[in-house]
């Protein structure tokens, strides 16, 4: 996947999580926290799902690249880029 | 073939765990020893009507689409979306004391306002205790038992004011008479006079059959007639379960939301604690009289949700002495939410403390006739509360502890469990947990919250 197709991932994700937020105008380099809902219930889920449904195993030590869009996409373009998009 | 989740339980707690372990590809498994869904809260059909036990209200209110609070935050864990509760708010509930009377909706304001007018002088006293309820970490699993009494006193001086901020919240959650550890209140407190009531118009078969569908539909396994008759285990891990029909099911873990009394009996052939304070049943029960009636409730002027009433001078809250204590009560009028159209008949369900041992044990002659004996008295006490309306009454049903403890298998036919709550769901056996009522999370949502919280917890990453 490219990371505009990794970027899409993630949003899907989001969206799954957190059905009733807006996300049409996320900032990627802002913070999800400061943007939206998600306490550390919804935080466990967005890995969670990305176990699910890519198999990516994120150590808790990476959990500090999730933290804005621009992070995670960048965190998982080595991870992903062997993967067919979905 | 062995199941990752053997769930005990076909309740909000065990299915909403279901949920969460069969959402992330375990296999799992959930037991159910009855003929149908539900535990503590189920529904039945008895004369060509539907009836609901235990939900009165779903506590926790939030109007749809809110990103915050415990609704919002079930909903998501559960990848449920608000129109599946199709949750209506309440009207307005009273609180009904000898010469004194509190009003509520979901607006917290209004209750102050309430309070400002009743009790002038508790009212600096009133929101410094609601301070210290917002700065309480009440789901915090390493908190310890403290008495709310104590605190709630700290801030109000005036008893009868204490007692009826105690009243509702002790009727929807408490295991322990007289008084409730506080994290508990906060819980209680929250849920009820922060977030407030709401119900499906449909009642409580819509929110299981919810759960259950989604359940399945991600997998999951319900066996309905399959008691659980023992856990076995084997070097401190619980290795299978026998149901009762001598079925033995493996599991790598085991989560039961029977209670904790209940589940350790389930052990009971290991080293297992039976007389362990820790583990001791709760003894708070409760009877039901529920009247169908032949009109709304609105149309004689009745358009209280819930009302909370205590005759006495003081809220006593623990097991009666008599089979029922009739001083003090909960009336609930399902009827009495903002729905967008009436429900199809007219219902009032009148709840009571009960003695569990007065009731467990009665020949079948004797017990028919205790309940037509108390239906009367309760009905009597109640309608000094609200219009009379036994006229209107077109078929009644009752239920007691003994009704409970068949249907759900809880010791003594108790209903908010243990006076001891396992905050962290963890047991002598490294991969049995609790889940449920003994757990701790009180109410209709903190059930389900109970069984997501677990199953995070310990669960998902083995």
């Amino acid at each position: 996947m490219t990371s505009e197709e990794i970027r899409g991932v993630v949003l899907d994700i989001l969206t799954n999580i957190a059905p009733d937020e807006d996300l049409s105008d996320l900032d990627d380099g802002q913070p999800f926290r400061d943007q939206m809902e998600l306490d550390s219930m919804d935080f466990l889920d967005i890995v969670m799902e990305l176990r699910r449904q890519y198999r990516v195993q994120i150590p808790e030590e990476d959990y500090e690249n999730l933290i804005t869009m621009s992070s995670t996409v960048t965190y998982l373009t080595p991870m992903l880029k062997d993967v067919d998009k979905p | 073939m062995k199941y990752d989740t053997i769930i005990i339980g076909a309740g909000l707690s065990g299915l909403a765990a279901g949920i969460r372990l069969a959402y992330f590809e375990k296999r799992v498994c959930v037991l159910e020893r009855h003929t149908t869904i539900g535990g503590l809260n189920s529904f039945y059909r008895l004369r060509d009507r539907n009836h609901d036990v235990g939900l009165h209200a779903i506590t926790n209110y939030a109007e749809p689409g809110t990103k915050t609070g415990p609704l919002s935050k079930l909903l998501r864990q559960l990848r449920l979306r608000w129109d599946d509760f199709n949750l209506s708010p309440q009207l307005e509930s009273t609180i009904a004391f000898p010469g004194r009377k509190l009003r509520f909706t979901n607006d917290f304001e209004f209750l102050c306002q309430q309070v400002a007018d009743e009790f002038p002088d508790q009212i600096d006293g009133f929101r410094k205790l609601a301070a210290a309820v917002d700065a309480h970490d009440e789901l915090d699993l390493s908190n310890r038992e403290t008495s709310a009494r104590e605190i709630v006193s700290s801030h109000i001086t005036n008893p009868v004011l204490v007692d009826m901020i105690f009243c509702p919240l002790m009727f929807y959650g408490s295991p322990t008479p007289h008084d409730m550890d506080f994290s508990q209140f906060v819980i209680m407190f929250k849920s009820i006079f922060y977030e407030g009531f709401g119900r499906p118009y449909e009642g409580v078969r819509l929110i299981m059959k919810k759960l259950v569908r989604q359940f399945r539909s991600l997998g999951g396994e319900l066996k309905l007639r399959s008691g659980v008759q023992a856990i076995s285990s084997h070097k401190g891990r619980a290795t299978s379960v026998t149901l009762d029909n001598g079925e033995v099911l493996e599991a790598n873990n085991v989560l039961s939301s029977a209670g904790s009394a209940e589940t350790m009996r389930m052990c009971s052939n290991q080293t297992t604690p039976d007389n362990n304070e820790q583990f001791q049943p709760g003894k708070i029960s409760f009877t039901e009289t529920i009247f169908s009636l032949d009109r709304d409730p609105q149309d004689f002027c009745h358009r209280q949700t819930i009302i909370f009433y205590n005759d006495a001078e003081k809220f006593y809250y623990e097991n009666p002495e008599e089979q029922v204590d009739i001083r003090s009560g909960i009336i609930c009028s399902p009827n009495n939410f903002e729905y967008d159209e009436r429900l199809d008949e007219g219902r009032v369900r009148i709840t009571a403390l009960a003695n569990p041992d007065k009731w467990m044990n009665l020949p079948e002659e004797e017990y028919i006739a205790a309940k037509e004996h108390w239906c009367g008295e309760i009905v009597e006490a109640a309608v000094k509360h609200m219009p009379d309306f036994r006229d209107y009454v077109v078929d009644t049903d009752m239920f007691t502890p003994r009704t409970i403890k068949k249907y759900t298998g809880h010791i003594n036919g108790c209903v908010y469990g243990a006076p001891h709550k396992i905050r962290n769901g963890q047991t002598h056996l490294e991969n049995l947990f609790l889940c449920g009522t003994d757990q701790g999370f009180l109410g209709i949502v903190g059930s389900m919250l109970s069984g997501i919280t677990i199953a995070n917890l310990h669960l998902l990453h083995r």
